[in-house]
């Protein structure tokens, strides 16, 4: 019994952290709408600076100051970074905002490792709770006592800077109706940068204060992101108590995940969130998301099929394309394969994202479905290769059709949650199933026959694939069905009142979509020799999400130009140079700023300019309602 | 048309939030080719009313009868493909796509060609896309974002796209809002000679009471869920009922209505 008491100690203790992490990240999402994927990397900082300054400064006045000291240098970092940058992107898709914040946080991984070195870092203790007390015969940190009951505390100063101060009803009527506020005179601009300011203040604060329990190391950034986020969705995005008791929940089922599910203790935290957010789609203590005020009208090129001539083009592109394996050398073929394998995951995803309108942050989950399952096919069914890269994908197939099912039901933020959150689940099969998947070790020696096996012909297969998943994608979008589908993005209010059943449309996008990145994944598999977890990771959805962003979301080729370009970039990065997220963060963060609209978004700016013929606005033709922010 | 179905019959619509009716016992019928409004103060349940026809909501008892078959309890899809066409308060449109795709995808709806992911959708009835647009004087427009549009033009493409799978029957929840006062009469006036010429029932609520007054062939009265008045414009016009309803605001209407009309 003692025992089981000291388990939800600790998983009590586990939640301050994450708690404050999470109400930060709910604050500022619901004054700004931004979901803050930077979040995570505040928390790292805090964490790095708060080691250093403990180390510095000695006693315990030093040990505690240098925490707080710590999180109001992050704070600040915050504020420069909300100044500088997010400044810029507020009235941007809230995609751009997610991509900028994660290009941020790229960048902070490299730059700690610069500064702090790559080996994982062990701070002091906390002065005055460096013993144990002993429970029955257990132990139990009295730091961890100490974080126990500094969550309450921290939710109860929260809840009086919420009610009892000017700033705080501002901050609450903002994240009402942040219109309404500015209308009534208030200056939006500094009540956004003291929202985020604190924010980011409280999230450093937690990464600070975790410096006794856990060490300090590069890659906590993203773990503790993905905890985040589920807290924030099972309590409700904007909700400081649903915060709390999501943190709260959070930790115990992972206390406890351990000892009564060994095997799956990392899928039963995404499981409640999935259900959570299939029952009450808005969390546990959020409100129901007004309609939001969409305005992608004016921003929008009308889509159209290519022109004959540029068909030709396209042709003669891949025509030279081909002929790649004449004048390069095996190392250039295999890069080629693996950006033509990744034009078929972005343009899957795109599929999904531009013409459906659903942004999937898990849609790395069926590319990896996918490759094991070749993996499954040729290692352990023993079938030919072909046999294997036609079923493989049916894999991908099924799982979109499972996990799309329940994800159509969501849209917006939440849809790209659930989604990552059953990546997440399939992620952690994979990892947890040792027996049949090998676990972190893999499936390895899946290699192509003979006839594909050489670098010129796997190349040649990878790019005819690419071309025809391609061309097949795009025939989908201007068929009545990718009609009916921008349609369910751009009104389902609309929609069903002209008899289209939305969610089946969607469904069968997902399905589409998911099968797609499955043919992508089991060429991967093949090109790799091997299946990995990572195969189905979130670093990979975010790849595929940057991919079609950086092409230009509202372009129909964008996705393949942004996978040329995101992946020879990447590749050529991580050969060049240490720093490689340092410089594709900037570079993905540039983007956003300079060019909203992705390369092909800009290409096609360009090219109506010097036509000028873009179509003249009369006075009287004015947009009705003025873009909301 | 029989006289023995009408068109729409609605019997005894009930709903109720709470403690609060909102809709109490409501029966009015409407024939083909005829042209009803349906009016009332704020709050006297007719956005309940028209989301009940619509299929928006469920009501607590009573029946939709669409030329005598029941439509209560059906999804607003499921209402479209009986043959009723709508459109919003606030337009609903596809912001992202031309004026000629918004009407071409109710036209592939209304073809069940939904999940043909091979066809040509550029080249869908295009020539009927066109005839749609034409008759609601938008042909000059089919190739324009959709986005760029002005209200009215919006409006009018709604009335396009609602159309589109040749409705019985016409639900326009406050057709004119948020319009100019010329583009108010000339959008009602165009919807009167479509509905006159291809014998379409209509439904509408509306505010304005010289759009309701001027083309409605028969008015329906609201008041706190229940309804107090029907008949003629002229009828309605002088029951004391509804005069009191709107706290005089018949009479106002009256002098108004004497201006505008020598100008």
């Amino acid at each position: 019994m003692a025992f089981y008491v000291v388990q939800f100690l600790t998983g009590l203790a586990s939640a301050a952290s994450l708690f404050l992490v999470a109400s930060g990240l709910s604050i500022i999402f619901g004054v700004t709408r931004i979901v803050n994927f930077a979040h995570g990397a505040f928390y790292m900082i805090g964490a790095y600076i708060a080691f250093t300054l403990t180390e510095r400064l000695s006693g315990a006045f030093g040990f505690w100051g240098s925490i707080v000291l710590a999180a109001l240098a992050v704070a600040l970092i915050g504020v420069l970074v909300e100044m500088v940058l997010l400044r810029r992107i507020y009235h941007a898709p809230e995609l751009f905002q997610l991509l900028a914040t994660f290009g941020l946080t790229l960048m902070v991984e490299d730059l700690v490792v610069l500064i702090w070195g790559p080996d994982d870092l062990v701070g002091r203790r906390a002065p005055g709770f460096k013993g144990a007390i002993d429970f029955f015969g257990q132990n139990i940190p009295s730091y961890d006592l100490f974080l126990i009951v500094l969550g309450p505390v921290v939710l109860g100063i929260l809840w009086l800077l919420f009610q009892r101060t000017r700033w705080g009803v501002l901050v609450r009527a903002a994240t009402q109706d942040r219109d309404m506020v500015a209308a009534l005179g208030v200056n939006q601009k500094w009540l956004f940068t003291s929202v985020f300011a604190v924010g980011v203040f409280l999230a450093a604060l937690g990464g600070a204060l975790q410096i006794p329990r856990d060490a300090v190391h590069h890659a906590m950034d993203l773990r503790i992101i993905v905890e985040v986020f589920v807290v924030v969705v099972i309590g409700g995005l904007g909700s400081i108590v649903g915060a709390f008791v999501a943190a709260v929940l959070v930790s115990e089922l992972n206390a406890f995940g351990i000892l009564i599910f060994p095997k799956i203790s990392i899928i039963l935290v995404f499981l409640v969130m999935a259900v959570v957010l299939i029952v009450r789609p808005w969390g546990l203590f959020g409100k129901p998301e007004a309609a939001a005020r969409k305005t992608p009208g004016l921003t929008v090129n009308p889509w159209r099929p290519l022109t004959s001539n540029e068909r030709l083009a396209s042709l003669a592109v891949l025509v030279i394309a081909a002929t790649l394996p004449l004048f390069a050398g095996n190392y250039a073929l295999t890069v080629g394969s693996e950006i033509a394998i990744f034009v078929i995951f972005a343009v899957s995803l795109h599929f999904l994202m531009s013409v459906g309108g659903l942004a999937s942050f898990g849609h790395a989950a069926y590319f990896g479905l996918g490759a094991y399952g070749i993996a499954f096919l040729a290692k352990m069914a023993g079938l030919p290769m072909i046999v294997c890269l036609l079923l493989g994908p049916l894999l991908g197939c099924m799982g979109a059709a499972v996990f799309g099912f329940f994800a159509v039901q969501l849209s917006g933020v939440y849809f790209a949650m659930l989604t990552l959150a059953f990546a997440q689940i399939v992620w952690s099969i994979a990892f947890q199933w040792v027996s049949v998947t090998g676990g972190d070790n893999g499936i390895l020696g899946v290699w192509p026959e003979k006839w594909a096996a050489s670098p010129s012909h796997f190349y040649w297969l990878a790019l005819g694939v690419a071309a025809l998943v391609t061309i097949a994608l795009r025939i989908a979008v201007f068929s009545p069905f990718g009609y009916a589908l921008r349609a369910t993005r751009d009104s389902v209010l609309r929609s069903e009142a002209i008899g289209i059943d939305a969610k089946r449309i969607q469904w069968t996008a997902f399905v589409i979509a998911g099968t797609t990145a499955g043919i992508g994944g089991a060429l991967f598999a093949y090109l790799k020799g091997s299946v990995f977890p990572d195969n189905l990771g979130i670093s990979l959805s975010v790849d595929a999400l940057v991919m079609v962003l950086l092409g230009g979301v509202e372009t129909v080729s964008g996705a393949v130009i942004g996978a040329i370009v995101y992946k020879a970039l990447n590749i050529w990065l991580v050969s060049q140079t240490d720093l490689s997220k340092l410089v594709l963060g900037g570079f993905i963060v540039l983007i956003v700023v300079v060019f909203p609209k992705g390369i092909v978004g800009m290409l096609e700016m360009l090219a109506q300019r010097r036509r000028k013929s873009s179509p003249p606005r009369s006075p009287l033709l004015a947009k009705p309602i003025e873009s909301a922010e | 048309m029989s006289v023995a179905a009408p068109l729409l019959a609605v019997e005894g619509l009930t709903k109720s939030y709470g403690g609060i009716h909102a809709v109490r016992g409501v029966s009015f019928s409407l024939r083909a080719g005829e042209i009803l409004a349906l009016i009332g103060p704020n709050g006297a349940g007719k956005s309940t009313c028209f989301d009940m026809l619509n299929g928006q909501n469920k009501p607590d008892s009573g029946h939709v009868r669409l030329l005598g078959e029941e439509t209560t309890g059906k999804k607003p899809r499921e209402i479209w493909r009986m043959g009723v066409g709508r459109t919003f308060q606030i337009t609903a449109t596809f912001a992202t796509m031309t004026v000629r795709e918004n009407v071409q995808v109710a036209l592939i709806s209304h073809g069940k060609q939904l999940f043909n992911l091979f066809g040509s959708a550029p080249k869908f009835d295009r020539g009927e896309a066109g005839r749609l647009l034409e008759l609601v004087g938008m042909g000059g427009y089919a190739d324009r974002p959709c986005g760029e549009l002005a209200y009215g033009d919006l409006k009018r493409l709604e009335l396009a796209v609602a159309l589109a799978n040749q409705p019985k029957l016409l639900l326009m929840d406050e057709p004119t809002a948020g319009m100019a006062p010329r583009e108010r009469v000339d959008l009602m006036r165009l919807t009167a000679s479509i509905a006159r010429e291809k014998s379409i029932g209509v439904l509408f609520t509306e505010h304005d009471m010289d759009v309701v007054f001027e083309h409605a062939d028969r008015i329906i009265v609201l008041n706190r869920g229940t309804l107090i008045a029907e008949g003629s414009p002229a009828e309605v016009r002088g029951n004391p009922q509804v005069q009191a309803v709107y706290l005089g605001e018949g009479l106002v209407y009256d002098a108004r209505h004497r201006e505008g009309a020598s100008t």
